[in-house]
C-alpha cells in the first residue's frame, strides 16, 4: 500500500513538472497558435537566472525566492523581445514560426554556452528544501512539494487573471475571434505582446523550479520542450484545464508504467496512449467552441 | 482567425521535417567516413613538432566529467614539451569536442587522422563513444589512448586502454561488497553499452558467490528524473546500490535519493563513474559517506601523485581536484612517450611492439603495460566521500591487478564472453 502511495505522490511530482514546463505553452501555442521553439530556452534562462543570483545572494533560500519573479520577468522580457522582433511578422505563416523560433532556440543555446560555459552547472537547495515529510509511510520530497505548490499558484494566478482582469478579457477576446476583438477598439497586437510575456515568463518560473531537481546546462530545454508540447495538444489547444488534467494524468501514467516496466518502455508506452487518444479524440481533451466560421 | 489557427498536421509535418533533416545529417556523416580512403592519413612526423590529437566533450552532458581529462592531458602535454618532447620534437595538441554525442565523436577522429595528421590521439570518456571511434583508428591504423575505465570484453589492436577493466574496478568492488555483508544488490545505470554490460558481469557474479540482484534500472544519458527509480529502489529491500549513471543524471539522481529519506548509512550507493570532480559539482552534502570505486584518489599517498596534485592546481586552480580518469589521461601521455623512446619511432607498428613492460612510477602508484591486452597493471581502490568532498580510501588490493578484459581467470565469467 505504501509503495501505492509513494508512486502516487511520485506521479503527481512529475505531473507538476510537466504543467509548470507546459503552462506558458498553454498561452503562445495554445491560446496565440505560435509554435515556440525556443520555449525551452526561457525555460533554460530561468534556470540560469537562478544560478547567477545565487553566485550574488549566498543564502540560498533567499536567493530562491529572488530567483521567482525575477525569472519571471528575464524570460518574459525576453519572449516580447522574440515577439516584438520576429513572430509578431510571421502570424499568418506557422510553419516559418517554427523553424525561425527553432533556430533562436539554437542561438540561445549557444549563447548560454559560450556565457555560461559548456558543463552544465548546479545550484545548492535551501536546506529546508533538500529534506522529506514522513506521513503514515509515505514520503513527500519537500522540493516536490514546492513544486507541486508553486504549479498550483501558477495554475491559480493565470486563471485569475484570464478571467476577472481587463487584460485578461482581452486576451480571450483576441483568442475567440481576432477580427471581432480588433473592430471592438482591443489593440491585438499589443494583447499578444503581453501573452508572450507573460507565457513566456511562466517557462522562467519553471526553470527555477527545475534547478531543484537537476543540473543546468544549455540544452536542458531540449529534454522538456516535446513534453510541454505534448501537455497542450493532448489537453486541447487553448485549454488550461484541460492542460492540467493532462499534465497530472501523464505524469501518473509515467510512474506507472515506469515501475511495472523501464524508464524506456514507459517512454514508449506513454507516447502509444498519447496517439491512440488523439485518434480518438483528434482535438484534444477540450476544446474551444467559438462561432467563427474559420 | 483563419491566420492564427494551426492544423495538428501541420505541427506534425513541421516537426518531422526537422526529425528528417537531423537523421540525414547524422546519415551524411556516417556515409562521409565510410566510403574515404586510407590515403593520406599517414601522421605526419617531418617537422620539429608532431601533433597529437586531444577528443573529449567539452559541452554536452559529459563535459562536466570530459573538461577535466582534457585540462589534465594538455598539462601533460606542457610538462613533456617543458623536459624537451618526445624524440627531440616538441608536441603540439590538437583539441577537437566531441559534444558528448557519438558520430560526432567518430566524425573528429576521422578530421585528427586525416586533416591534422596526429601521431597519436587521447580521450573519449563513454565507452559509446569509444565504440563510435573504435573503426575509424583501426581503419586508419592510428593509436588512440583510452583513459577511462569500462566494460572490458574489448581488446582494439589500435586502442590503449588506460583506465580499468572490470577485473581490475567492478570485480573487486563486488569483493569488496560481498566482505562487508552488503549481499543484495539494486543496480542503477545510464542506458548505453558500459551500464548494460558492467551489469550484466555483476549478474554472473552475483548468481556465483550466492548474491542477490534485486533490482535493475536504467535511465537514458542525460535523464533527470529519477523519482520513480529511487522509489523502486526504496521498495526492494536492497543492502546497496551498484550505480553506473554516467555524466550529470548522477547530480539528479543522488538529489532524489536524498530528498526520499536515504542515506549512505541506511543504503549505501557504490558508483564507478563518480570521481573527486563530480563529487564537487553533485554537492558533497548529497555524497558523504558514499562509496566510490576507483584505482586512484587525490589522497593517495606518494611522492608521484603529489607533484601531479601541484602541477595540475597550479596551472588551474587552488580548489581543482584530481581524479582516477584524469589520471589516467595524464599518464597515457608519458606511457606513450616511453614507448614512443623505447621504440625510437613514432610508427604504430614499432610503437605497439614497444609497449609490453613499459613501466610508469604513476601517481597511482607503479604501473606497467600489458603488450598482449594493451591494457596496464593497476592496483584496485575502494574509496568513501569525506566532508571535505575528497574521497578516503577504506580498502586497497594490495598490489597491481594484471588486466583480465576478457575475465578469462574467473570461472563464474565464463558464459559471458
Amino acid at each position: 500500500m505504501t509503495v501505492v502511495l509513494n508512486q502516487s505522490f511520485t506521479g503527481i511530482s512529475i505531473g507538476a513538472v510537466l504543467l509548470l514546463i507546459a503552462l506558458g505553452l498553454t498561452l503562445t501555442f495554445g491560446q496565440m497558435g505560435v509554435i515556440n521553439m525556443a520555449h525551452g530556452e526561457f525555460i533554460m534562462a530561468g534556470a540560469y537566472t537562478t544560478y547567477v543570483l545565487q553566485k550574488s545572494i549566498s543564502s540560498a533560500g533567499l536567493s530562491l525566492l529572488v530567483a521567482l519573479p525575477l525569472a519571471f520577468l528575464v524570460a518574459g522580457a525576453m519572449g516580447a523581445l522574440l515577439e516584438w522582433l520576429l513572430i509578431r511578422r510571421l502570424y499568418t505563416r506557422p510553419l516559418d514560426t517554427l523553424l525561425v523560433t527553432w533556430g533562436v532556440s539554437l542561438m540561445l543555446q549557444q549563447l548560454a554556452r559560450d556565457v555560461f560555459g559548456a558543463p552544465n552547472v548546479q545550484t545548492a537547495a535551501p536546506d529546508l528544501l533538500t529534506g522529506n515529510i514522513s506521513a503514515g509511510g509515505v514520503t513527500f520530497a519537500n522540493n516536490r512539494l514546492f513544486i507541486l505548490g508553486l504549479a498550483l499558484l501558477c495554475v491559480l494566478g493565470l486563471t485569475l487573471v484570464l478571467r476577472f482582469t481587463p487584460l485578461g478579457r482581452r486576451i480571450r477576446a483576441v483568442v475567440q475571434n481576432r477580427d471581432l476583438a480588433e473592430v471592438s477598439g482591443i489593440a491585438t497586437g499589443r494583447v499578444d505582446r503581453v501573452t508572450f510575456f507573460i507565457g513566456s515568463g511562466l517557462a522562467g518560473v519553471a526553470g527555477v523550479a527545475l534547478t531543484l531537481v537537476g543540473p543546468i546546462g544549455p540544452t536542458m530545454g531540449t529534454n522538456y520542450i516535446v513534453d510541454a508540447f505534448l501537455v497542450v495538444v493532448v489537453g486541447g489547444i487553448g485549454q488550461l484545464r484541460g492542460a492540467v488534467i493532462t499534465a497530472f494524468a501523464l505524469g501518473v501514467l509515467q510512474s506507472v508504467l515506469e515501475y511495472s516496466t523501464t524508464v524506456s518502455v514507459a517512454k514508449v508506452g506513454v507516447l502509444v496512449a498519447i496517439v491512440a487518444f488523439l485518434q480518438w479524440r483528434p482535438q484534444g481533451l477540450y476544446t474551444l467552441r467559438t462561432r467563427s466560421l474559420a | 482567425m483563419s491566420g492564427l489557427s494551426i492544423s495538428r498536421r501541420g505541427l506534425l509535418y513541421g516537426a518531422s521535417a526537422l526529425g528528417a533533416s537531423a537523421a540525414l545529417t547524422a546519415c551524411g556523416a556516417k556515409t562521409g567516413s565510410g566510403t574515404s580512403s586510407d590515403a593520406g592519413a599517414k601522421a605526419d612526423t617531418s617537422g620539429s613538432t608532431v601533433k597529437v590529437g586531444l577528443l573529449n566533450s567539452l559541452s554536452g552532458t559529459m563535459a562536466i566529467s570530459e573538461v577535466t581529462v582534457h585540462n589534465s592531458l594538455l598539462l601533460a602535454v606542457k610538462e613533456i614539451n617543458a623536459s624537451g618532447g618526445v624524440l627531440g620534437k616538441k608536441l603540439k595538441p590538437i583539441s577537437q569536442d566531441g559534444a558528448s554525442d557519438w558520430p560526432t565523436f567518430a566524425e573528429k577522429a576521422e578530421a585528427l587522422i586525416k586533416d591534422d595528421k596526429v601521431v597519436a590521439t587521447f580521450g573519449c570518456w563513454t565507452s559509446a563513444s569509444r565504440k563510435a571511434v573504435k573503426p575509424v583508428f583501426e581503419r586508419y591504423k592510428s593509436l588512440l589512448f583510452y583513459p577511462v575505465q569500462y566494460e572490458g570484453l574489448e581488446e582494439s589492436p589500435y586502442i590503449f586502454y588506460i583506465g580499468a577493466t572490470t577485473n581490475q574496478q567492478i570485480v573487486p568492488a563486488l569483493d569488496y561488497l560481498k566482505k562487508q555483508g552488503l549481499t543484495r544488490l539494486y543496480l542503477v545505470g545510464s542506458d548505453y553499452v558500459f551500464p548494460r554490460t558492467a551489469n550484466k558481469i555483476i549478474k554472473a557474479y552475483a548468481e556465483a558467490k550466492g548474491m542477490k540482484v534485486v533490482g535493475e534500472d536504467y535511465a537514458p544519458l542525460g535523464s533527470t528524473e529519477f523519482s520513480t527509480i529511487v522509489n523502486k529502489v526504496k521498495g526492494a529491500g536492497a543492502d546497496a546500490v551498484f550505480n553506473t549513471l554516467n555524466g550529470d543524471s548522477n547530480v539528479a539522481f543522488f538529489k532524489e535519493y536524498k530528498s526520499a529519506g536515504l542515506t549512505a548509512k541506511s543504503l549505501p550507493v557504490l558508483s564507478v563513474s563518480i570521481a573527486e570532480e563530480e563529487v564537487k559539482s553533485i554537492g558533497t552534502q548529497y555524497l558523504e559517506g558514499q562509496l566510490t570505486a576507483w584505482n586512484y584518489y587525490e589522497t593517495t599517498p606518494g611522492a608521484a601523485n603529489k607533484k601531479f596534485v601541484a602541477a595540475y592546481q597550479a596551472a588551474y586552480g587552488k580548489d581543482k581536484p584530481t581524479s582516477d580518469p584524469m589520471e589516467a589521461a595524464y599518464i597515457s601521455l608519458y606511457l606513450w612517450k616511453e614507448m614512443v623512446e623505447k621504440a625510437g619511432s613514432f610508427d604504430v607498428a614499432k610503437v605497439k611492439a614497444a609497449s609490453d613492460g613499459i613501466t610508469f612510477d604513476a601517481p597511482e602508484g607503479t604501473v606497467t603495460v600489458d603488450g598482449a591486452s594493451q591494457h596496464v597493471y593497476k592496483t584496485a581502490r575502494i574509496g568513501k566521500v569525506g566532508s571535505d568532498g575528497l574521497i578516503e580510501e577504506v580498502w586497497n588490493s594490495g598490489k597491481p591487478i594484471k588486466p583480465d578484459p576478457y575475465l578469462k581467470g574467473y570461472s563464474w565469467a565464463s558464459a559471458l564472453s
